[in-house]
């Protein structure tokens, strides 16, 4: 069996990357995992955090804010909301998702409190990784 | 015979309209390739998420637990048309056709005893529509700001429609849109997106996913954003379909006028004839007299 794997990022408004990969590091909605080739066939959902691609080329880091991602033996392809690679990631953009995120969590029913509270949780930990405030 | 100053008016005029089809026209060509590219970069996504909902609702599906998004409310006496224009005119047929076509669904599900309602997105659509069904109205939804079509925008009407659905205003829920085939011709379609229909692939019918989290919460998290996919993926045809749709007016408009200004210089230069001609006979006439 082949050690690497196709990789494919797309979001619904363009294609981002796509490229043989050996290794690539998936933010999972139960936790993070590494995909290498070989993998059983799984679809699972996304949380907001850095998605990193080991490829031949040497390593890409991309943050995406949700989405699913869908993992084969030899193919592996993320579906994500909103992807970007991480360089063009300003504080605006994630200012944007914090305050969006902030006010889906406000106006949440209690019982879907806790999924609201996660995604801020989660958007926020990916500003304080790169060094953003979060709370321009 | 019109006097010469008003047919040299006329032909002014006429030419300065050439111009601006001309123009127009050549803005929606440079348009058009925008939104083309920008349709054929959401392809991939949409095409992927398509496969991965059909496998996955072909699984889920048939089951009681199956989500409402996926098996509806088991009526559909309350349907919810969304009828998606442009928020500009001069594109030929385009608006029109796709109201057209609700129009006629309209009736039919009138005449099948079913309420309806109307929600429009596109200021065209939303006259057009108010003038015969003012009272099915619901909302309208205003997208004359937005520059470039983005994600966001198909979330936010996805979120609305859902958010009715929730409130269970309504059972069924169909888009009408126009889908690019190319610059000179682009197909009204209708497309239900609540319940969503999504078909299985066959090819991948062997695969067996794992799910993680559960398949249950995978397909409940995947179906909402599978409706603002679908609306994404026709608001980016609808925009491409303007665009053609007026590139081919607009040439046929630049070519009407050209012919037009033809025709009233042969006119034009007749008459001046004439006149000369006229002067002509008045001298000659008036110097035998002497």
């Amino acid at each position: 069996m082949a050690d690497t794997v196709q990789f494919d990022l797309v979001s619904p408004e363009r294609k981002l990357a796509s490229m043989v990969a050996s290794e690539v590091q998936i933010p999972g909605a139960d936790g993070d995992l590494t995909a290498m080739a070989g993998h059983e066939p799984t679809i699972l959902s996304l949380r907001p955090g850095f998605l990193t691609v080991k490829g031949t080329a040497g390593e890409e880091q991309f943050v995406v804010t949700g989405g699913f991602a869908e993992l084969s033996a030899d193919t592996i392809s993320v579906l994500a909301e909103i992807a970007l690679p991480r360089a063009e990631v300003t504080p605006e953009i994630l200012a944007d998702l914090v305050a969006t995120a902030t006010q889906a969590h406000e106006e949440a029913e209690v019982d879907a409190h806790h999924e609201t509270q996660k995604l801020l949780a989660d958007l926020v930990h990916i500003a304080e990784h790169l060094g953003f405030d979060a709370h321009l | 015979m019109p006097n010469l100053k008003d047919l040299k008016n006329r032909i002014a005029s006429v030419k300065s309209t050439r111009k601006i089809t001309k123009a127009m026209q050549m803005v929606a060509a440079a348009k058009l390739r925008r939104a083309q590219d920008a349709a054929e970069a959401s392809r991939p996504y949409t095409e992927r998420f398509n496969a991965v909902l059909g496998a996955l609702s072909a699984s889920v599906g048939g089951s009681d637990s199956a989500p409402r998004l996926l098996a509806g409310t088991g009526k559909d006496d309350v349907q919810l048309l969304v009828v998606m224009t442009a928020e500009r005119g001069l594109c030929g047929g385009f608006n029109s056709s796709i109201v057209k076509l609700a129009k006629t669904r309209v009736e039919e599900l009138q005449a099948a005893g079913k309420t309806v309602k109307i929600l429009t997105v596109g200021k065209k659509g939303r006259e057009q529509m108010n003038r015969e069904f003012g009272d099915l109205m619901i909302d309208h939804v205003d997208l004359s700001g937005v520059k470039r079509l983005g994600y966001a925008d198909a979330q936010g009407i996805a979120k609305d429609i859902l958010g009715r659905f929730d409130a269970e205003e309504f059972d069924v829920a169909t888009i009408f849109y126009s889908k690019f085939v190319n610059v000179v011709s682009q197909i009204p379609t209708a497309l239900q997106v609540v319940p969503a229909a999504y078909e299985a692939s066959e090819d991948d019918g062997g695969a067996l996913y794992d799910y993680e989290p559960s398949e249950e919460a995978i397909l409940a998290d995947l179906l909402p954003r599978g409706v603002a996919t679908q609306i994404f993926a026709a608001l980016l045809e609808n925009a491409a379909s303007e665009q053609g749709a007026r590139m081919s007016a607009m040439d046929n408009a630049t070519r009407n006028a050209g012919d037009m200004i033809d025709k009233l210089t042969i006119e034009f230069n007749r008459s001046r004839q004439a006149v000369i001609t006229n002067e002509l006979i008045e001298i000659i006439s008036g110097a035998e007299a002497l």
